[in-house]
């Protein structure tokens, strides 16, 4: 049985049935976004004064981050321009750009949160706060039974307050050393995941959800690059409407990004 | 190489697309991201106007590639219509965000005397 529409555009709407179908799933994808954006705005303005995080992420990782996905948008345009002129080898070129900038992406963002996870704040008995990232813990560590001691490289900070904003003129200044903490001494010790405060809660889940669509998109662009190249031979027209679809998810995976940079990095 | 080139499947026959327009929004997308990370080590006086000022350099750069990389400034009326519905529900909701933040919205919950 074959089906109408999947190369040649229906007379009254002008489309391919793909094109439409990408279409209808970008919108409900906005929508997916949209509702995230909205829970961000709720728990942001919802914060207590002075306790919403500034300046936790490192900027220069995201603006590299942000070149990344911009150079891979182009490479994914001119992987179907090149479709369109007829140059395979140039197609092949352009996506094995995008596939390789894309892992470049998911590399990144990995190693920030491994900067995340090997962060910690910690509750020190005396009421004051000690934060930085892990050195080591002595073999003997147990929090609960107050064995052991754990080493950070960070400093220490007298209130809470002091490590929200890390914008402000005084913390850039502030100088990192390591500290030895025995167990005794620590009420608390919590990494900075997504449990740890709101802001990270939902810094994960979107920008989770955002790298599982990199993921995902570089997948369909990997098939159509690989084994799904095998079209262009039989039906090439078809093969670039599908280039051009993938193509439209990649460019809406790099818009979502361009508005959760300042979101999360910068504001 | 051929600058321009002749589109038609899902495009209207004869719509021409330049290389050299998609790198010059490439260029502008590269030159938005540092002028937004230059802008936010600005103090305009207060952090609502720094937010103002990072959404509108994100919306252009968003409008960038809606419209030349994802074609959308040459795409069908079917189209413009489902997103038409998208822009409304999208707007819907955020309007629905900034109402929940006023204190005299319903969904607040009231003192009980």
């Amino acid at each position: 049985m074959d089906f109408p529409y999947i190369v040649e555009p229906r007379r009254d709407t002008g489309l391919y049935n793909a094109k439409l179908g990408i279409w209808l799933f970008l919108a409900s994808e906005v929508m997916l976004f949209g509702a995230l954006f909205s829970a961000y705005v709720l728990l942001r303005v919802g914060a207590d004064p002075g306790m919403w995080p500034h300046g936790w992420l490192n900027v220069y990782i995201g603006t590299a981050n942000t070149i990344v996905l911009i150079t891979s948008s182009i490479t994914t345009v001119m992987a179907w321009v090149s479709c369109k002129q007829r140059q395979f080898g140039r197609f092949k070129f352009f996506h094995a750009l995008t596939i390789l900038l894309a892992m470049t992406f998911v590399c990144i963002k990995s190693y920030e949160y491994h900067d995340k996870f090997t962060h910690y704040e910690i509750t020190l008995a005396s009421g004051k706060f000690a934060d930085g990232h892990l050195v080591e813990k002595s073999k003997d560590f147990d929090l609960a039974k107050k064995t052991g001691r754990v080493t950070i490289h960070g400093y220490e900070v007298e209130h809470e307050v002091e490590l929200m904003d890390m914008q402000r003129p005084e913390a850039r200044n502030i100088h990192r050393e390591e500290i030895t903490i025995p167990a005794t001494d620590i009420k608390k010790m919590e990494r900075y995941g997504p449990w740890h405060h709101t802001y990270l809660a939902i810094y994960f889940t979107l920008t989770g959800l955002h790298a599982f669509h990199v993921i995902c998109g570089a997948l369909v662009i990997g098939f159509l690059w690989g084994p799904g190249s095998r079209m262009w031979k039989t039906d090439p027209e078809r093969f670039t409407n599908r280039i051009e679809v993938s193509g439209l998810f990649w460019h809406f995976v790099d818009l979502v990004w361009i508005f959760l940079f300042p979101v999360l990095y910068l504001l | 190489m051929n600058n321009s080139m002749t589109m038609n499947g899902g495009h209207s026959p004869g719509e021409v697309h330049s290389v050299r327009g998609y790198i010059f929004v490439f260029i502008a997308l590269l030159a938005g991201t540092i002028l937004t990370v230059w802008a936010s080590f600005i103090q305009f006086g207060s952090r609502e106007i720094n937010i103002a000022v990072a959404l509108v350099i994100a919306s252009v750069k968003a409008f960038l590639v809606v419209a030349y990389f994802m074609h959308l400034i040459s795409e069908r009326k079917m189209i413009y219509l489902v997103l038409g519905f998208t822009a409304i529900f999208f707007a819907g909701l955020m309007g629905l965000t900034i109402w929940s933040l006023s204190p005299n919205s319903l969904i607040h919950i009231q003192n009980v005397p």
